[in-house]
């Protein structure tokens, strides 16, 4: 799914400077603990997340993560923008709460990112 | 290079900002045409005719005594073939005092000048008022070109040699360290050390699944030299041709239970760092994942010692 059709699905607002036209979301993970995020998402996902420090970008950078959503209006950190914006990850905010926005995106067919207990994220 | 008028697609966006930055890095003196052929103004205008049939020119400055007090176009020449006046000069039909540029001056400074004017072409003075080169908008766009071909090429030496490294020096056992010092309670700094070993180990041409688990674990490795040392502590990536050996120690407090402290979800984080997404009890866990190997040596004395192996031949890479 084109990121273009993430934003417009959960009425987000993109932060950087990226055009989202370009960029292909394999699926979606929501995830407030950067270790569970770092556990079990798979690459070329779009995070959601509550958690609006730097790490998340860390992360999102770390687990080739496509994507950042943060969920519930939250506003990221000053530095946080700047290493999205350095790193050229994109960045999005939505009002929408994490469940709701998660469950908006899997029923318009962007799959579970996040693997079960027992899946191995790095196999 | 688009104009104002022109409408983009999205593809064109993503490439014009950097096209963009570079209109404003590059300076009008690296891209403009140089060896410029002036005319002077006496010259009649039946021979400029036949020096622009013969080279084909679409303009030329004209300059007398050094200095440039002209322009000639390929509008100028029409307009002269159909006055078809005998004995015309240069002088004649020139356009005096055209808008000039300095050599020093941006490209994006020039593209400002051929939008709003439409002219073909700008003649580029030095500091002293003399003609150095003229720049059409052929040659920006050639000079934007070669600049982004020089950026993709940069980054493909750079590739390139560090992944020849280990061929290119001869000795028993070649090895690259990378050290990294990490301050105890440094949140902000926080996966930067992991983020530059993962960019290192791409760099010298490991794998995105290898770089991304070792990416990983060094990472957990780092936020648990942030959140539960003394002192903070050292990461130590030590990159061979078939394996990597990552070292993460400490001088303490030391973990008390091992066995327990490798438990998924077992965790002595404060409530505090749980607000800042860590200390999930995943850290170790999450290591010994992505590793090969693993050992941990702690005690209440000595602090901790964290090895992480990883191999990078791929028969052995039991974890693809």
């Amino acid at each position: 799914m084109k990121l273009s059709r993430v934003i417009s699905l959960i009425d987000g607002e993109l932060l950087s400077p990226i055009e989202a036209e370009s960029i292909e979301i394999g699926g979606a993970m929501g995830a407030d603990l950067m270790s569970d995020v770092l556990t079990s998402i798979q690459p070329e996902a779009v995070l959601l997340t509550g958690l609006c420090n730097p790490q998340v970008v860390r992360t999102a950078q770390i687990a080739d993560i496509r994507a950042i959503i943060f969920v519930r209006g939250k506003d990221p950190a000053v530095e946080t923008l700047q290493i999205a914006i350095q790193e050229n990850i994109p960045v999005i905010k939505t009002k929408l709460g994490l469940y709701k926005a998660c469950g908006i995106l899997f029923q318009a067919g962007l799959p579970n990112y996040e693997l079960e207990a027992g899946e191995d994220c790095v196999q | 290079m688009p104009d104002k008028n022109s409408v983009l697609n999205d593809n064109d966006a993503i490439e014009i900002s950097r096209t963009e930055e570079l209109a404003y890095e590059l300076k009008i003196s690296e891209v403009m045409s140089k060896n410029v052929k002036s005319l002077p103004p006496k010259m009649k205008m039946d021979t400029v005719l036949d020096i622009f049939q013969r080279e084909r020119f679409s303009g030329a400055p004209v300059v007398e005594s050094h200095q440039l007090i002209g322009i000639l176009s390929i509008e100028d020449l029409i307009k002269y073939l159909r006055d078809k006046k005998k004995d015309a000069t240069v002088k004649d039909y020139m356009t005096p005092q055209p808008v000039t540029m300095h050599q020093n001056e941006a490209v994006v400074e020039a593209l400002k000048i051929f939008s709003q004017t439409g002219y073909g072409r700008l003649p580029v003075l030095n500091k002293r008022g003399d003609l150095v080169g003229i720049l059409t908008k052929g040659d920006i766009s050639a000079g934007l070109l070669t600049a982004l071909q020089k950026d993709y090429h940069a980054e493909e030496i750079i590739r390139y040699r560090t992944s020849h490294l280990f061929e290119d020096i001869v000795s028993d056992r070649t090895s690259l360290i990378l050290r990294y010092n990490i301050r105890k309670g440094d949140f902000t700094q926080g996966g930067n050390a992991s983020n530059h070993i993962k960019r290192a180990l791409l760099r010298m041409g490991a794998s995105q699944k290898i770089a991304r688990r070792c990416g990983i674990a060094t990472y957990e490795a780092e936020m648990n030299l942030i959140i539960h040392t003394n002192n903070g502590g050292t990461l130590r990536v030590e990159i061979e041709p078939h394996k990597i050996t990552v070292e993460a120690y400490d001088d303490g407090p030391g973990i008390e239970d091992v066995e327990q402290a490798m438990q998924p979800g077992f965790s002595t984080a404060t409530h505090e760092i749980r607000n800042m997404g860590f200390g999930a009890g995943m850290g170790l866990f999450n290591i010994n994942r992505c590793a090969d190997e693993m050992e941990l040596i702690s005690s209440k004395d000595r602090g901790t010692n964290l090895y992480i192996i990883m191999y990078l031949n791929k028969s052995e890479e039991t974890k693809p």
